[in-house]
């Protein structure tokens, strides 16, 4: 059983909803806009099976609603049904964040018989050629919607996850129709997001402002017309920015990742950061690591703030932006997130966006171990 | 379903007998004491009044059926209730909380 913990802090922080369980970062396919690290986690170093389900019993005795079950591709992992039960048993909403191509559907079957809640497919592209290309895996685009179907029919609700840059965007309204027509109750249009892989092909990615204010009044066109049939949850990137995002809602205040070695962090990116100190769910318990952990204090409310961020009147509403952003691009991560125009860095940081989108492309970066270590 | 096979909005009327969607769990939060209804990425938090009325849709009452009931239980105009309830139920439909 779990003790409560005495630390004043534990006073007055709300518990976490979500957690992002990465499973494994092992994965077929080797998308360029990967938000893993580029120093990926290798498969002996991976979590064993009864830590992963004592993980997920203190996450929901932590308060903590949704398990994400992601990676890599989570379902490398053979334990998979073994921890869909322990989330179903403790009371978890699980979500499957997956590529598809090695699932069987007696798999499927199995992870739905297991109560397994919902499934999420990513796609690359509505163009099959396209997409496996970007995917760098072959006839991968075929066999998702294959496996789509497949979720469909075991009576599965399932979003299509489509990350969308550069090198996609013009497909952007077929992406929709294909979400419509495999059934899909949600659809989430994600701008890539520039960390990890993504950053590194950040030149091969990068949109313009145009397309990227073309794909807005889409969606919302979409939205509308689509009301009561299909969510679109659009992810905007912030490049064009004016004001930066909330992060992970703020800093340690509503998500905790667990990487596939079992490090504990506020945001997948966190690593990117100098100077952190991670604990790890082997050695400490998940409660004690939300209230305590020096990680998740570091940049947690707004005590750690400079300006122009300790001033300002949104401060509690963005929580600052990005810190992973703020220490990639002005060298600091107390900085403010140069996605805001108050930024002494905003111009630079938007100039950047504005060239490499129309610069020549240069080739993809895949995602793999091999590019990782170089 | 329409006759061209694309999904068409789920429209609520009296006669509709809704239920929670397939994929939305509702269940009571004991962290925080409140009711949530856990939807992918997204949490919901139902007021007293919603959770109430989510209580009573089980795919087989009628929206009528239910306002009718919480008018009994609340002492309250049915006519009133009736469209409260339907009002609250098309909103969460557009969500894709609710079917009918």
């Amino acid at each position: 059983m779990q003790t409560k913990p005495t630390d004043s802090r534990a006073a007055g922080l709300a518990p976490p909803v979500g957690l992002l369980a990465e499973l494994t970062h092992r994965c077929p396919l080797q998308c360029p806009y990967c938000s893993n690290p580029l120093a990926l986690e290798r498969a002996v170093s991976e979590l064993p099976t009864e830590t992963w389900l004592d993980a997920l019993a203190q996450a929901a005795d932590l308060g903590i609603l949704q398990l994400h079950l992601s990676g890599g591709e989570p379902t490398v992992r053979r334990d998979l049904e073994e921890i869909v039960a322990q989330a179903a048993k403790v009371g978890l909403y699980s979500n499957l964040i997956t590529a598809g191509v090695l699932l069987t559907r007696e798999r499927l079957e199995g992870l739905a018989a297991r109560g397994l809640d919902h499934v999420q497919i990513s796609i690359q592209d509505a163009d099959a050629p396209n997409a496996d290309r970007i995917a760098h895996y072959a006839n991968g685009h075929a066999k998702k919607l294959v496996v789509a179907g497949w979720v469909r029919a075991l009576g599965l609700p399932l979003t299509i996850n489509a990350p969308v840059h550069r090198q996609n965007i013009a497909s952007l309204g077929k992406i929709i129709d294909l979400a419509i027509s495999l059934d899909a109750q949600r659809l989430e249009v994600a701008h890539v997001q520039y960390y990890g892989w993504a950053l590194k092909n950040r030149q091969a990615l990068m949109p313009t402002r145009d397309q990227v204010l073309h794909s807005a009044d889409l969606v919302e066109t979409a939205r509308e017309r689509l009301k009561g049939v299909l969510v679109i949850d659009f992810v905007v990137p912030d490049y064009y920015a004016v004001r930066p995002k909330p992060c992970m809602g703020g800093w340690g205040r509503g998500v905790i990742n667990i990487t596939p070695s079992g490090k504990v962090l506020p945001c997948h990116a966190a690593e990117t950061i100098p100077g952190l100190a991670f604990d790890n769910v082997r050695e400490r318990r998940l409660r004690d690591i939300w209230v305590n952990s020096a990680a998740f204090e570091m940049f947690r409310g707004t005590s750690w703030m400079r300006e122009p961020c300790r001033s300002c009147a949104l401060r509690e509403i963005d929580w600052g932006g990005c810190r992973c952003q703020a220490f990639a691009f002005a060298g600091v991560a107390a900085e403010a997130d140069p996605a805001c125009q108050l930024s002494s860095f905003h111009e630079a940081f938007t100039r950047v966006a504005e060239q490499e989108a129309v610069a020549p492309a240069p080739a993809f970066a895949y995602r793999n171990p091999r590019a990782g270590a170089q | 379903m329409t006759e061209a096979g694309k999904p068409a909005r789920i429209v609520i009327e009296a006669a509709s007998r809704p239920a929670l969607a397939h994929h939305i769990k509702m269940r009571h939060d004991t962290a925080r004491d409140r009711w949530v209804l856990l939807a992918p990425e997204r949490v919901f938090t139902p007021d007293a009044i919603a959770v109430s009325v989510l209580q009573l849709c089980d795919g087989n009452r009628s929206v009528e059926a239910v306002a009718a009931q919480l008018a009994g239980t609340y002492n309250a105009p049915k006519e009133q209730i009736l469209a409260d309830v339907v009002s609250l139920l098309q909103g969460l439909a557009d969500k894709g909380v609710v079917k009918a």
